[in-house]
């Protein structure tokens, strides 16, 4: 389906890396390679998951696509234009289309500031409307997003974490965007309420036709939101596929493993896993070869040194691996729950 | 798994907090039981009462702002409440440990995770530094350090997330305690790290027989870990049951809706079963069925009287506050 749509987002091969300094005269002595050759597509109206555990780059990859961070290398073409192409002036009024949700409703609303400042904030700086233009259009934003009109005049502390949310997705809104990278929208909260903002932020997509970038750590809320789903793992992607295919069919070791991991909502089910050994590597000292390899329960001699491409093993189906064959041997996959 | 006998009792507890706002009842006249080997699930969002629940079992409520205003904490038929302060020391570390969510804030940075290990284990058994040292070694074997004569004398922040959180297992298990509690232990994880030290407790419950009291928010934990489970909402059990019936038949309408909010229970693309509103203040309780105002089954009568446990099917052990259930249980 996602084939026929306009694709806006081109990504390629996309790297973040993060100096670090140290000796007396504080030169660069290393590099955390937060990001290391990210590529991918995304259609018009599409939702794409980004999934990982902690430091894969997750978050360092929505950032750099707008360039709250700067890139190291690689391109990223929003409808034709090369993002990093553009001077930081160029590059902000390029943010009116290209809005971001923070995870953490705490620390990104301005406790200084009321929730319906908050939310006309973004349509001064891009100049958008006379003042009472933009006053009728955050009322019609506070309802849109479920809160009431009587919410605008209190600040941040005095709201709940489900309703801080709704203010930040208002203030996303505000400048009409079509993209919307969503790092973590629903981490911070209950279940109850992380119910509610999910069932919110899928209205809007289909309302407004928007595009998202869906960032999590929590593989179902991302496989219950998205239409493909790319899994990262110390700055790779290492497979990426449309949500069925990618929770049904997973083809990675690594993938295979992290579903593996999540437990199942149903007693019945106590599943026999094969936990994954050890832990995340540091991204300070990169291997050469496959990433995962230093974790991977099929790993072969020469994974450490030659690094796999991600390419299409089934059509629409990318992964980085090149045992995939002993992959299906040696880890089938049972769906469970 | 062969429970026998009651471990522990928690009967009508009370728990308040004073603030600027007045009296809050964190904890309102909440009862169960824990038996000998089980694992009992505490399940509920934020601010439902469950770690004040935890923190009181183990005599550990500021006072103030806090205070337990009522009830029993029965303790292998001993009532906690009534210990003096030396007595509860006693009982705390020992018979009773506590593994909490993040363990950079609960282990002491300035001290070796050795150390840490050793310190209670001294205190409470008498032992000497050797034989601490020792049981120190034995623990970190235990819970899958790896060479743990190289760790023992590394400090916390030498470790990563994971690690640390068996050094807190480790910890709690120093004296063989009859009772656990852990207090989202694996929240703070990634899955992969999550599904390691589940398995881990699963291991050492089955090996050694203490009882644990899982505190979490994450019903897909429980489901794997609990024998039995406690739901609560805004400081009061709204349901009891095994694991299997709860999962199977949630009786009461807030089980209900968290079941429906969990992503991997609902098709991709439909919507989830949100539950509308937002938990009360605990300043501003309702009279009535605390869940009465996001309740999607309401009745008149909710909103007035406070629904007493019925028990479906009667003799069965599941039990839920609330009056749709009354006629079934008679």
């Amino acid at each position: 389906m996602s084939d026929q749509r306009p694709v806006i987002l081109e990504v390629e091969n996309l790297t973040k890396h993060f100096p670090i300094h140290g000796g007396l005269l504080g030169r660069q002595v290393g590099a955390v390679r937060a990001v290391d050759g990210v590529s991918f597509t995304l259609a018009e109206g599409d939702t794409l998951g980004l999934v990982g555990e902690t430091g894969c780059g997750k978050s360092t990859v929505g950032r750099t696509i707008l360039r709250l961070y700067e890139p190291t290398s690689g391109r990223v073409i929003y409808r034709g234009t090369n993002l990093f192409d553009l001077s930081a002036g160029e590059m902000r009024s390029m943010r009116r289309e290209l809005q971001m949700i923070f995870q953490d409703p705490y620390a990104s609303l301005n406790p200084r500031m009321t929730a319906g400042e908050i939310i006309e904030e973004p349509m001064i700086i891009h100049s958008l409307g006379s003042r009472s233009v933009r006053t009728e259009k955050v009322l019609e934003l506070v309802g849109e997003v479920g809160l009431a009109p009587d919410h605008l005049d209190r600040y941040p502390h005095e709201f709940s974490g489900g309703q801080r949310q709704r203010i930040g997705i208002a203030r996303a809104l505000a400048v009409e965007p079509r993209l919307i990278v969503a790092d973590e929208p629903v981490s911070a909260l209950d279940v109850s309420i992380q119910a509610q903002v999910i069932n919110l932020l899928s209205d809007l997509k289909k309302s407004r036709r928007l595009t998202y970038i869906f960032i999590a750590h929590d593989l179902s809320v991302v496989e219950h939101v998205s239409d493909r789903v790319a899994v990262m793992y110390l700055g790779r992607i290492v497979e990426l596929a449309s949500s069925e295919e990618l929770y049904g069919n997973p083809l990675h070791p690594y993938t295979k493993a992290l579903l593996a991991a999540v437990p199942v909502p149903d007693p019945r089910v106590r599943p026999e896993r094969t936990l994954l050994r050890g832990e995340v590597p540091s991204p300070l000292d990169p291997t050469s070869g496959c990433v995962f390899a230093s974790r991977c329960p099929i790993a072969q001699g020469d994974c450490a040194t030659t690094p796999p491409r991600l390419e299409e093993a089934l059509p629409g189906h990318q992964v980085a691996c090149r045992y995939l064959q002993l992959s299906r041997e040696r880890m089938p996959f049972v769906r469970r729950g | 798994m062969n429970p026998g006998g009651v471990l522990l009792e928690v009967k009508h507890l009370r728990t308040c907090f004073w603030s600027a706002e007045g009296e809050g009842q964190a904890v309102d006249d909440v009862s169960f039981t824990i038996q000998v080997g089980e694992v009992l699930g505490m399940v509920g969002e934020s601010g439902c009462g469950k770690s004040v629940t935890s923190l009181s079992i183990m005599r550990l409520i500021p006072e103030p702002p806090g205070k337990i205003a009522g009830g029993e904490i029965l303790f292998d038929g001993r009532d906690l409440l009534r210990l003096s302060a030396e007595e509860m020391r006693r009982v705390r570390g020992r018979q009773i440990s506590m593994i909490f969510q993040e363990p950079m804030t609960s282990l002491n940075p300035v001290f070796t995770v050795g150390y840490q290990i050793m310190e209670g284990y001294m205190l409470h058994t008498g032992a000497t530094r050797g034989q601490a040292l020792d049981r120190a070694l034995e623990l970190m074997k235990l819970v899958g350090i790896p060479s743990p004569e190289r760790r023992v004398d590394d400090y916390p922040h030498q470790f990563s997330g994971g690690m640390r959180q068996r050094i807190m297992i480790a910890m709690a298990l120093s004296c063989d305690p009859r009772l656990v509690i852990a207090d989202e232990p694996t929240t703070a994880l990634d899955v992969t790290i999550q599904a390691q030290i589940l398995e881990l407790m699963n291991r050492l419950r089955t090996q050694l027989g203490m009882a644990i009291l899982l505190i979490t928010h994450d019903l897909a934990v429980i489901a794997e870990t609990a024998h039995r489970v406690v739901v609560m909402y805004a400081g009061k059990i709204v349901e009891e049951a095994a694991v299997e019936d709860l999962f199977h038949s949630p009786l009461h309408p807030y089980t209900q809706g968290l079941m429906g909010s969990i992503p991997r229970l609902v098709r991709r693309g439909d919507r989830l079963v949100s539950i509308d509103g937002m938990v009360p203040s605990p300043f501003r309780l309702p009279a009535g069925c605390r869940f009465f105002n996001r309740c999607k089954r309401r009745m008149e009568r909710c909103e007035r009287s406070m629904p007493p446990f019925f028990e479906v099917p009667p003799g069965s052990g599941h039990r839920a506050a609330c009056f749709l259930h009354e006629g079934a249980a008679t």
